[in-house]
């Protein structure tokens, strides 16, 4: 078995205290919240903190909650998020991709928050500390180059939250608190396109709520490919969602894959050729198409990048028929 | 007689499994106990040049660093390949080879003293692949004694008949390539190893192993001590699959720890250490040639396998010939010839994983059938039927078959399955696809397929005259039976299985007798949980313990009775008279007289496989007292635009001779079909470099319970001759027709063939796309490397093996 590295551990009760023991350690201190995605990584000595400001313990930091749209807090686990009525009414894809996160076991712990700000992945970079050793450090963790694309500047760690390709889809905005105070921004802007800075926040920012539009309408639907019927982190996941106009028509499209880049890739290109028209099979193939050309999978998950690329054609397409059936 | 054998029972220690009791390795902790972790090498092939332990040994907490120089002493399992050491003296051979070892009074200081081990390696040109290691100007990796050539570990060739005769005969030849995957056992439970020695020079080692027999002995030899001073003992095991059978480097390290701080230590691997000590499915690209009349009956088969066995010997010698041992046991085939090698690679030894060398020639073997049957137009099932081995003959090699349920193994299968017939239209059981509105982008298949598998290897590991299984059973006078056996129980149920013997033949219940196993100091020696010998070599030997012990109580209760022995039985705790049942006597009183009489109850009995080795070298591998069929068909449903493959459903009928417990045998199918899927799917070890890609349980993908099929189990129950009340194996043998069925079903379903494993969806799609392109519709290897095969060494059919009848020319 693997064994934590030493801490110490802090359970603040409201997220003001949170907010503040981050900035009393600054560096040394990492938010937890389930913890599913950080112990492992912390057993492999991804990050080693002195401090972990445990999350769970704070007043209101779980619950769903209706109004204009519904309010979620980052604490919510994804068991409860994929259960609850509401959610699975107005939001299905949210529910299906809650639900189709690893395992019930990890479901019942790991909160939206967390999945949110998931760790961005890479299998050079997800493996124990000697392993890593015997290969040379990557420049996400110890070292210097990439191993995937030796030559590049950069990480191409890649984004495997099956949530956030739905959140953003949906219109959604979360709440961030930090020691310089609150700010509401939209979802898709939580995100870089950085295998290592991959969030649009900073480290002493506390995602506290995740936001979402009243549906108005809007048809949603979550894709995950994954070698197997569980377990498995997505390699590809499709987003997608559509309003339609009483005469058919789409008014509203949004398309956003995940696990093909360091950062939820939103289909601009396919949302614009469905704008104002009525789902066909030509069109359908269109959108499809064009959400394909920008995916640009490297090898560094499961199964072949090449395969990966294929994939998200299909199953665009697939997510986007299936819309049109609901 | 009681109504034991035959009966579906819960194993004796299923118990304590389920409320946690039952105790591992790793749960047992000792007084004073130091934690152990082992440095393991960062290179897949370098020199040692230096290892500095200094700073290690003085970080506080740490208690002992020892190198490859404390236990230089070289083992292995087979007595041909002792090419392994506890930790690496002078060269590493692949990632994670052990290097050195620390004892510290907890795991973490362990762990962080590894860090503080210098280790200044002289970097080697790494052979990775089959073609590396054939390349003579690549460094060996082993010296010449180890190898039969440069980094070819292992040469065989040997002829059956008349080959070229054989193809003269036939009309029809078809030559193919396949590929066959390695994949590693991935039990539950990880290696873990407790040691202690006491002060007067007694070493007692608790460990995950299934061969505990073979431990001692190795532990006897690296740490030079008599092996009557040395006491191991099996502990709980969480699954093993071949993947404990071996000597392990962390059990010498614990023990030669203990020896040296006087205080006990435990190692316990993690996950990825596990990977590394491996021993799995060798990795076997396999060349296939077979002719047969237009009828379909094969004349001549030539099968030539290389195998990628990693960076050590282990079980290899044995494994390769493994790869063609059995491939005459199912079919009658009047000429064969086989060509095996293995090769060194820097990469975890492969080893002895369920099925141990033959699920990957049973593989090509039933994917070439599917193809000729389909070439002639006859229907795989119906074919295969026709060319069964008979009951009491032999084999062109020179094996024997004592029954063979196979014909009836198939017909079960395809009668349920609907396999071939005009059910075939009406099949729609759930087609659910991932995505909805793609039932026309699913296509359903059906493959069926066929094996065997030995009960038991008719030869030990080491040379020797004695006895394979030893039982020792014990009457108390208040009635309970103990049963001693040096068998190991991986989960199986063989444990309970001498219970269950017991029980049946004094006619009490299988609660009242205790079973104490593997442990080399209170209980006979048995060779361990390996080639599906436990339940017919140690049922004999239970029997025959038992026999006398029987014969002395009815004596005994004759007397008291008034009655001849002749007349009396055991049945529900009683021994009574059949011809008078009221002349009956306790259980327990009859004990009670019997040791009046006699003194101390106890009997012994062991078990010796029939000598029946062909008159050949290597004909030991593959000999055996009787082997088990298999038949299985397999329903997919294989989506053409995304190439992903359900396995729906797998029917599978298993002829393990007599079901001794059905729910155990039932529990083996299915287990057995749990593996066959994930291999013929997803299993794969996969290398970067030198360096394993996924050693976790995360990357390494297995399946989980959502994507496994249904499985429909059916007993064909031989009476076999050689086997306690008739039973033969079942632990392997229903694995080896699972991944060749789910291969035939997917032609079936899709019109392409995928010749390797694992058969992942970019297979399927690059095959199909060589189908559109009027190519041929196949996924798998084009051709096999120009390897230095010897010259064959021929060899005599027996008299009673099928015979090549001349009709042409
Ligand atoms: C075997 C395995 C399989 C998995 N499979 C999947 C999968 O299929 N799909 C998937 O999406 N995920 C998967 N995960 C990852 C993980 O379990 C989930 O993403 C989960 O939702 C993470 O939530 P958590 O609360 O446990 O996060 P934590 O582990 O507590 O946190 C994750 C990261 O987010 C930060 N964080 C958490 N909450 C907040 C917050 N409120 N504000 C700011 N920062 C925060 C933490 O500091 C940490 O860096 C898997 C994990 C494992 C171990
Ligand atoms: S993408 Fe490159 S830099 Fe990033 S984790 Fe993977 S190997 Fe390391």
């Amino acid at each position: 078995m693997l064994h934590l590295p030493p801490f110490e551990y802090f359970a603040p009760c409201s997220i003001a205290d949170a907010v503040n023991l981050f900035a009393q350690y600054g560096d040394d201190a990492i938010f937890v919240a389930g913890g599913t995605d950080l112990y492992p990584n912390m057993k492999r000595r991804q990050f080693t903190p002195k401090v972990l400001i445990g999350l769970n313990g704070i007043d209101g930091w779980r619950g769903i909650s209706n109004g204009n749209g519904v309010t979620i807090r980052a604490g919510t686990t994804l068991n409860r998020l994929s259960d609850h009525p509401t959610i699975r009414q107005n939001y299905p894809a949210l529910a299906t991709a809650a639900n189709l996160v690893s395992t019930p076991q990890l479901r019942a712990m790991g909160t939206l928050g967390g999945n949110l700000c998931l760790d961005t992945r890479c299998n050079y970079y997800n493996q124990e500390f000697s392993w890593r050793q015997a290969l040379g450090f990557c420049m996400k963790k110890d070292g210097e180059i990439c191993m995937v694309a030796p030559g590049s500047p950069r990480c191409w760690a890649v984004s495997s939250t099956d949530c956030a390709p739905v959140v953003i889809a949906l219109d959604g905005r979360v709440r961030l608190v930090g020691p310089r105070g609150e700010r509401v921004i939209a979802a898709g802007d939580l995100y870089r396109d950085d295998g290592i800075a991959y969030l649009g926040k900073t480290r002493d920012e506390l995602l506290t709520e995740i936001l979402l539009p009243p549906p108005d309408g809007t048809k949603s639907i979550y894709l995950k490919l994954r070698r197997r019927d569980s377990f498995d982190f997505p390699i590809l996941g499709v987003a997608a969602a559509l309003r339609f106009a009483s005469n058919g028509e789409i008014e509203n499209a949004r398309i956003v894959l995940g696990g093909v880049g360091s950062r939820p890739l939103e289909c601009v290109e396919s949302a614009r050729l469905l704008m104002g028209q009525k789902l066909s099979r030509e069109l359908i193939d269109a959108a499809a198409d064009a959400a394909w050309k920008p995916a640009r999978p490297l090898d560094n998950t499961d199964s072949t990048h090449s395969y990966r690329k294929k994939m998200t054609r299909v199953y665009v397409a697939r997510a986007l028929e299936a819309l049109s059936e609901k | 007689m009681s109504n034991v054998i035959g009966t579906p029972l819960a194993k004796i220690d299923s118990w304590d499994k389920v409320i946690g009791a039952a105790k591992y390795a790793d749960d047992m902790n000792l007084p004073r106990m130091l934690h152990a972790r082992i440095l393991r090498s960062t290179m897949p092939h370098a020199r040692i040049k230096s290892i500095d332990t200094l700073d290690a040994e003085e970080l506080p907490g740490v208690v002992a660093v020892i190198t490859g120089r404390d236990v230089p002493i070289e083992y292995g399992i087979l007595p041909s390949s002792q090419d392994e050491q506890a930790l690496c003296v002078d060269k590493v051979r692949f990632v994670g080879d052990a290097v050195a070892a620390v004892a510290a009074l907890d795991v973490e200081t362990a762990e962080r003293a590894l860090q503080l081990i210098h280790v200044e390696y002289e970097p080697l040109t790494p052979v990775v692949t089959m073609n590396e290691a054939l390349d003579e100007t690549r460094d060996a990796i082993h010296s010449g004694e180890h190898a039969d050539h440069h980094n070819i570990h292992k040469m065989v060739a040997l002829e059956f008949g008349d080959l070229d005769a054989g193809f003269a005969e036939a009309d029809y030849i078809l030559e193919e390539n396949y590929f066959y995957q390695g994949n590693t056992h991935l039990a539950l439970e990880n290696h873990s190893a407790l040691a202690s020695f006491s002060p007067d020079g007694h070493l007692t080692l608790w460990s995950s192993t299934q061969t505990p027999h073979y431990v001692h002995r190795a532990l006897a030899k690296t740490l030079e001590l008599p092996a009557s001073r040395i006491r191991v003992v099996a502990a709980a095991i969480g699954g093993g699959f071949g993947g404990k059978t071996d000597p392990f480097s962390h059990e010498i390290v614990a023990c030669k720890l203990t020896m040296l701080t006087g205080r006990p230590v435990k190692i316990t691997l993690t996950r990825q250490e596990v990977f590394y000590c491996h021993r799995g499915r060798h990795p076997v690209l396999m060349w296939v040639k077979m002719g047969v009349r237009n009828d379909g009956e094969p004349t001549a088969l030539h099968f030539r396998t290389m195998l990628d066995g990693g960076a050590y010997g282990s079980y290899g010698v044995a494994s390769t010939y493994y790869t063609g041992a059995l491939q005459t046991v199912t079919y009658k085939i009047p000429a064969y010839k086989f060509e095996g090698m293995r090769v060194f690679t820097n990469k975890p030894p492969c080893g002895p994983k369920r099925g141990h060398g033959t699920p990957q020639p049973r593989f090509a073997l039933e994917i070439h059938l599917d193809k000729i049957a389909r070439h002639l137009g006859l229907d795989p099932a119906e074919y295969r039927k026709q060319f069964i081995v008979d009951d009491k003959t032999k084999t062109v090699n020179h094996l024997t078959i004592t029954t063979c349920g196979l014909r009836e193994c198939i017909d079960r299968v395809v009668e349920a399955s609907g396999y071939g017939s005009e059910k075939r239209e009406t099949r729609n059981e759930s087609q659910e696809s991932k995505i909805e509105n793609q039932k026309s982008k699913i296509k359903i298949g059906f493959g069926l397929a066929c094996g065997s598998y030995l009960s038991g290897a008719g030869l030990p590991i080491y040379w020797n005259q004695m006895p394979h299984s030893g039982v020792i059973v014990k009457v108390d006078r208040g009635g309970g039976v103990a049963v001693f056996c040096g068998s190991t129980d991986i989960g199986q149920g063989s444990t309970s299985l001498l219970a269950y013997i017991a029980a049946e033949e004094f006619g009490i219940d299988v609660r009242d007798v205790r079973v104490i196993t593997a442990d080399t100091d209170l209980t006979p020696v048995d060779l361990g949980s390996y080639s599906s010998r436990v339940t017919v070599m140690t049922g004999n030997a239970c029997i025959q313990a038992v026999r006398p012990l029987k014969q002395k109580i009815l004596d005994a209760a004759a007397e008291k009775l008034l009655v001849p022995a002749e007349s009396l039985s055991f049945r529900d705790g009683e021994i009574i008279c059949e011809d008078d049942d009221a002349r009956r006597l306790k259980w327990t009183d009859a004990v009670v007289l019997t040791e009046a009489k006699h003194g101390t109850l106890s009997g012994t009995g062991s078990y010796k496989p029939p000598k029946r080795a062909g008159p050949y070298k290597g004909s030991g591998v593959g000999v055996s007292p009787s082997y088990s069929y298999a038949a299985c068909v397999a329903q997919v449903s294989v989506d053409i635009e995304t190439g992903q493959v359900r396995v729906e459903k797998i029917w599978l009928a298993h002829d393990g001779g007599r079901a001794l417990n059905p729910l155990l045998v039932e529990g083996q199918v299915e287990g057995s079909v749990y593996m066959g899927v994930g291999e013929a799917l997803m299993e794969e070890m996969t290398y970067r470099g030198g360096l394993h890609k996924a050693p976790s349980l995360l990357d390494y993908k297995s399946l989980t319970m959502n994507d496994m099929p249904r499985v429909e189990t059916f007993l064909v129950e031989t009476n076999d001759p050689e086997g306690p009340f008739g039973a033969k194996e079942a632990g392997q043998g229903p694995l080896l027709p699972v991944p060749p069925a789910i291969a035939n079903a997917i032609y079936d379903a899709i019109g392409v063939r995928i010749d390797e494993t694992p058969i992942t969806p970019d297979k399927i799609l690059k095959a199909l796309e060589e189908k559109e392109k009027g190519r041929t519709a196949r996924f798998g290897p084009k051709n096999f490397p120009n390897a230095p095969y010897p010259e064959p060494l021929h060899v005599e059919p027996p008299e009673d093996a099928p015979r090549l009848e001349r009709k042409k020319g």
